[in-house]
């Protein structure tokens, strides 16, 4: 097997360029192995998921991934550059995006204002352009605007632009999630359990965004989910984890044939 | 030009210089006698380290309760320059324009240095900062100062008196507030990194240590013309209200200019939720020292303005209880709005030491301790979020951006979006 991926992939995937390379990483908390030897390559554009049983490793994973914690062992190197060490923000910087479990928005703030704060690190203008409103301050100012209320556009938000995020729909918030993950144009977008709390129809429109936004943007998407119907459907392959390991590595078709482990492993209501 | 001009812009300038001039011809009128006079100073003093404060607890989400520490700073740093000034010493003035500015400068080269690495604790950043600090100060104190005092005093006293102690006024201001802004970058770099309940508590230790190295300025501290826990005393006595107004109107313009650019989004967005600011790029440290800091600056300059109003400065009006006098009035006002902070920091003031005062027998003031959080206990029950919540007047709200209405630059984009617009009301309808 490849490292950190399925051996039988289509050759034309294999000759895209590597976007994040995980590399034997253990993660300790306490005594507490979470993570151990994981290793996970993908190259750009793939749409790849991590699956697994409740507590298997899945969201530490990316908590390694982007600086919320560093591992305790092993490399992680996004298009080359080592991450382990670096703050989040600065990884975040670099290209990567994530959304949460439970949707983490600026409730208080608005729609547009929660968009707008992801370009921040690109304002273009500095403290003193802020305390005096400087020209370049408007100038960038209605830019960062103009490319927000644009962005919004995209995802069907932009007449909610001046609402509170935290009064929108379930469903909405989530979307402003995605879409404030993807403001900052990164390069992989990491989703946390996107369908967590989401009835079957919402699942369909899930997936339809998900594919939409990989083409739309071209990015390289990881996903965690729980929802073999979400994962089967949207993913090219997906690697298996439990108790902090990589137990094997499927494409779509692989977990048709395997439908007793997948159950034994994730549950019947999985499938 | 004019037609740029906002109509709020208009109404606050108009608004401003008219009580500006009203305020000024009726003290010179002497309609409003010198306890109004104090009443009016103190509560533009109050209502600026409130301003501060609502900065950083209510728009950045740290609960600070060390703002009358900085208070104090600014209060005692701006006396002491202007009292050597006036017992013909230089060495204040050299201090805080020479001091600060080595410390600004040395400042920048560490942090560039430090950015190239990662994984450097907070405490080894602490600890240089703060060497670097000594050192600039040392420096200014040990080489600077004998240097440049009689090349200071000679410039000034070739100014006209009026004018030279116009201009040692504005340096001690300015000095009282950038050595608040110091001290709380120094404070804030270790203790920001606490969650907010731990913040709290340490700034109010912050408090405390101020007080107490206030009441020993003469015997632990080398200033003995500060007079420890007996008062300073000969400080002259220059606030003027034009002096008032100024800082007041540069308290309220910086604050709400940070507040509606980028730098105050990112604010917001650390007090909505840390990790997710983190995690959309916002380098959060930053972000929170720059709201502990600029707030600081505030309660600093206030403090100059109380100091050189007052003439007397005594470590007991810094004593912690103090401290939560302008935590009340953020949070009486509205936690996140500036135009609450304004109305509740003067009328906190002209209430309690105003009328109150005038009004209610003598030994009143020890009933205070118990109207305050009377008052907070009802205020938290009948209106939690404050007298105004989060609404500004027009002049400090910001514009929310209308709606886009020229179609989107690339056209293909409406096309290939059906399904995600399609789903914008699907999704609505389904979980509402």
């Amino acid at each position: 097997m490849t490292q950190g991926r399925p051996d039988n992939l289509a050759a034309e995937v294999e000759a895209q360029p590597v976007v994040l390379e995980v590399d034997a990483v253990t993660h300790f908390f306490g005594n507490l192995r979470a993570v151990h030897d994981f290793d996970l390559t993908l190259r750009h554009g793939e749409l790849a998921g991590l699956i697994g049983p409740n507590g298997a490793g899945k969201t530490t994973v990316f908590n390694l991934i982007t600086g919320v914690y560093p591992p305790s062992e092993g490399s992680i190197r996004f298009r080359g550059v080592e991450l382990v060490g670096m703050p989040s923000y600065e990884i975040i910087q670099m290209g990567i995006a994530r959304t949460f479990q439970n949707i983490r928005l600026f409730s208080n703030l608005t729609v547009l204002d929660n968009v707008r704060v992801a370009y921040h690190p690109h304002a273009g203008y500095n403290l003193v352009d802020s305390i005096l409103h400087t020209p370049r301050y408007r100038a960038k100012e209605a830019e960062m605007t103009e490319r927000a209320q644009e962005f919004l556009a995209i995802f069907g938000l932009e007449s909610r632009q001046n609402e509170e995020a935290g009064s929108l729909p379930y469903g909405l918030q989530r979307r402003l999630e995605i879409a404030r993950a993807l403001a900052a144009r990164p390069k992989l977008l990491i989703l946390d359990e996107p369908a967590a709390g989401m009835n079957p129809q919402e699942i369909d429109e899930l997936l339809e965004l998900i594919r939409f936004i990989r083409d739309r943007f071209d990015l390289t998407v990881l996903l965690v989910e729980h929802q073999m119907r979400l994962v089967m459907n949207v993913c090219e392959w997906m690697t298996v984890m439990d108790f902090g390991e990589v137990l094997t590595r499927w494409l779509p078709s692989q977990v048709r044939t395997n439908l007793q482990v997948v159950e034994a492993y994730l549950g019947r209501q999985a499938v | 030009m004019l037609a740029r001009l906002r109509k709020p812009t208009v109404s606050f300038v108009v608004g401003g210089a008219l009580l500006f001039v009203v305020v000024q011809l009726l003290l010179s009128l002497g309609v409003l006698n010198n306890f109004w006079r104090g009443i009016i100073y103190w509560g533009a003093a109050l209502t600026m380290v409130s301003l501060g404060l609502n900065l950083i607890y209510g728009f950045n989400g740290q609960f600070s309760l060390g703002q009358y520490g900085f208070y104090a700073i600014g209060a005692y740093a701006a006396a002491d320059v202007t009292w050597r000034w006036t017992h013909d010493d230089a060495s204040g003035i050299i201090v805080v324009v020479f001091g600060v500015l080595l410390a600004l400068l040395l400042y920048a080269v560490l942090s560039r240095i430090l950015r190239g690495f990662y994984r450097v604790t907070v405490m080894s950043k602490f600890t240089f900062y703060v060497i670097v600090t000594v050192l600039a100060f040392w420096l200014t104190v040990q080489f600077l100062v004998p240097v440049l005092s009689p090349v200071v005093t000679g410039l000034l006293g070739a100014l006209p008196a009026a004018i030279s102690q116009q201009v040692v006024f504005f340096i001690a201001l300015a000095g009282g507030a950038a050595l608040a802004g110091i001290t709380s970058f120094l404070f804030g770099i270790p203790v920001l990194e606490l969650g907010s309940d731990y913040f709290g508590i340490a700034t109010l230790g912050f408090t405390i240590i101020v007080k107490v190295l206030l009441d020993n300025t003469d015997t632990i501290l080398p200033f003995a013309e500060m007079k420890g826990a007996r008062g300073m005393i000969g400080i002259p006595q220059w606030t003027t209200w034009p002096w008032i107004f100024a800082s007041l109107m540069l308290v309220i313009l910086v604050m709400r200019n940070l507040l509606h650019s980028s730098t105050g989004r990112a604010m917001a967005s650390v007090r909505e939720d840390e990790r997710a600011a983190e995690l959309v790029g916002i380098d959060v440290a930053q972000a929170k020292i720059l709201a502990f800091v600029v707030g600081s600056i505030f309660a600093g300059l206030a403090g100059g303005i109380r100091a050189h109003d007052l003439a007397f400065l005594h470590p007991g009006s810094f004593a912690y209880i103090q401290s939560f006098n302008p935590l009340i009035i953020v949070v009486l006002g509205g936690l996140g709005s500036m135009t609450g902070t304004l109305i509740t920091g003067f009328l906190w003031i002209l209430l309690l030491e105003g009328f109150l005062r005038l009004y209610l027998p003598q030994g009143f003031e020890t009933w205070r301790f118990v109207v305050y959080p009377m008052v907070l206990l009802l205020m938290m029950l009948l209106r939690p979020e404050g007298l105004m919540g989060r609404h500004e007047v027009a002049f400090l709200r910001q514009k929310l951006p209308a709606m886009l209405k020229k179609p989107l630059k690339e056209s293909g984009d409406r096309g290939a979006d059906a399904p995600a617009a399609d789903m914008a009301t699907g999704v609505g309808e389904v979980t509402a």
